[in-house]
């Protein structure tokens, strides 16, 4: 199913000519629309002008969530605010919110970005979507609710929560659809499962995204819901979800380049890294009216891949998020993400994602000790087997990053829990 | 006849891990028939035989420890030399490898148990079937 064949197949050459012509228009447009963009480009002795190819983006300034923080709440904007016709805003945990605003126009890019990600999971008109995503500021709702009204599908906007009527719904309508976080997904086929209504069950196709999952929780989903797990990709700071999507051939999710220019930079340089490397995904929107986007830091790490895929589209694949760049840490020159340590311990039966990474310094080599709550699951009563969860969950982490790590199992709950996000390394080390 | 059980908990190596636990037991009642301390270093489990193993189980959960019940064997023993070597031999010539043990005393020492953590508690109660031991 492919919603807008003509700009999802495009060779590769036309985009790139498209692609320049938007790229050009959307700089003029953010620097004669936005104080803060044309102060940026003063400040750098840029002119719109002096962009003449699609490498000279590299030329332009990047822009950071502080910098929309910054000009909360109207600062970014670049339309009088009578012309913002939605406005969403993103959690902010850690301080004010980041606010996007959406024109006319912006909410129809966004109904079509959603309508091709849908199509992308094989949705039609003929197909019930449950849509699980919240409702409200936060952009996962109403980015899905659009697309499926736009590919004319039937919505159910019943946001998460209320488990026994979400499986009511599933079952008696016959949900075809499923959108949600991963892990309420996971959550609601245990649910499903506990009720003996598997069977009832008509799911072709969920569309998981709003938070970092792997490729073990797709086998999981789709052994127990017998879908097709797809990753959807997006960011309030952007458009909200639509960004990007996986096809069913499950080999990367297709980035909406015609709309969202992205690029792959070293979060330590800032240079860009060549096709196929592993970095930080900066996005600028090249057609965004209410909140253009300048080169955007994303923070999340990704790597693209070209060429025509076998779903016929020749849009660009971002590889599934490996981590953020905000929480990279260094040891003995080693670059480590916490969740590669994170997807690490997991694959080890029983284990939680309750931990806590500690790096000290106590001679001249870094040491990483890797905190594990013990959980009901993993706990026998033997100290061997213990043991030799420990040395297991060891392997496997050295495995994934490449060096031998302390594992101590730790009490239930004696990890810190936070609200929102989690606090994951702890780096005691005197540099 | 009732099989014996045994109930585990993990705890991090930390002084007052055992004051924790005991407070969880006392307040709600439980009565502790034997207690033994198998540790590895940063952690250890530590063993308990009470008098009410469900309820108790289920207090711990609900106070945040990690808990496990499991059964064991609970051989008798009489008070008097050569009694463990009695069931140490028959135990050997069944081929029951002990994980761990330890023994717990019911009335003033004039009756006690050999508490014998094994792999498979039934198959080790059916090679010791033709042995003369009296179990719990």
């Amino acid at each position: 199913m492919i919603w807008d064949r003509e700009a999802e197949c495009m060779p590769e050459k036309q985009r790139q000519q498209l692609q320049l012509d938007r790229l050009k228009a959307i700089v003029s447009y953010a620097y004669e629309n936005v104080p803060f963009y044309r102060k940026r480009f003063k400040d750098k002795k840029i002119k719109p002008e002096d962009i003449n190819s699609l490498s000279d983006i590299t030329k332009l300034p990047f822009t950071e969530k502080a910098d929309l923080r910054e000009g909360y709440p109207f600062g970014m904007f670049a339309v009088p605010r009578k012309e913002i016709i939605e406005i969403h805003t993103s959690s902010g945990t850690t301080g004010k919110p980041v606010v996007t605003g959406y024109t006319r126009r912006d909410i129809e890019l966004w109904s079509q970005v959603m309508a091709r990600a849908l199509s992308m999971a094989g949705a039609t008109s003929d197909d019930i979507i449950q849509n699980c995503y919240g409702y409200g500021l936060f952009t996962g709702g109403l980015g899905v609710h659009y697309g499926g009204q736009k590919i004319g599908a039937t919505v159910v906007p019943i946001s998460a929560g209320q488990t026994k009527r979400q499986i009511q719904i599933m079952t008696d309508f016959g949900t075809t659809i499923l959108t949600s976080t991963p892990s309420y997904a996971l959550y609601l086929a245990e649910a499903v499962n506990e009720e003996g209504l598997s069977r009832k069950v008509k799911l072709k196709a969920g569309v998981f995204g709003a938070e970092m999952w792997t490729e073990r929780m797709r086998d999981e989903l789709e052994k127990r819901f017998n879908l097709h797990a797809l990753n959807i990709y997006g960011l309030t700071e952007i458009i909200g979800p639509g960004v990007a999507q996986e096809c069913l051939e499950k080999t990367g999710l297709h980035i909406a380049e015609d709309y969202f220019y992205p690029e792959i930079i070293s979060p330590e340089t800032l240079e860009p890294l060549p096709e196929g490397q592993s970095g930080e995904l900066v996005l600028t929107t090249l057609t965004r009216e209410g909140m253009p986007m300048i080169r955007f830091r994303t923070k999340d790490i990704t790597s693209l891949t070209r060429g025509v895929c076998k779903c016929g589209r020749t849009l660009v694949k971002m590889s599934r998020i490996t981590g953020r760049s905000d929480d990279m840490i260094k040891i003995r020159g080693v670059i480590v993400f916490p969740s590669q340590i994170e997807r690490a311990l997991l694959e080890v039966k029983g284990v939680e994602p309750h931990y806590q990474i500690i790096i000290t310094r106590p001679h001249h080599l870094d040491e990483i000790e890797v905190q594990v709550e013990v959980s009901q699951k993993m706990f026998s009563d033997e100290v061997k087997r213990l043991e030799e969860i420990r040395k297991k969950i060891e392997d496997k982490v050295e495995s994934a990053i490449g060096l031998r790590v302390k594992v101590t199992l730790v009490e239930p709950k004696s990890i810190p829990r936070s609200e929102g996000k989690a606090k994951r390394v702890i780096d005691n080390r005197k540099l | 006849m009732a099989q014996l059980r045994q109930i585990s908990i993990f705890a991090e190596n930390k002084p007052g891990k055992i004051e924790k636990i005991t407070k969880v037991l006392a307040d709600g009642g439980i009565n502790i028939l034997a207690i033994s301390i198998s540790s590895s270093g940063d952690f250890g489990v530590i063993k308990f035989i009470v008098d009410k193993p469900d309820e108790a189980k289920d207090l711990l959960i609900k106070n945040g420890f990690t808990v496990s019940l499991n059964e064991v064997l609970a051989i008798e023993l009489v008070d008097k030399p050569g009694d463990l070597h009695r069931v140490a031999v028959a135990l050997l010539r069944c081929g029951i490898n002990i994980e761990n043990a330890h023994v717990f005393v019911v009335n003033e020492r004039a009756q006690s148990y050999l508490i014998v953590e094994v792999e498979d508690v039934d198959e080790a109660k059916k090679k010791l079937a033709n042995e003369e031991l009296r179990f719990y």
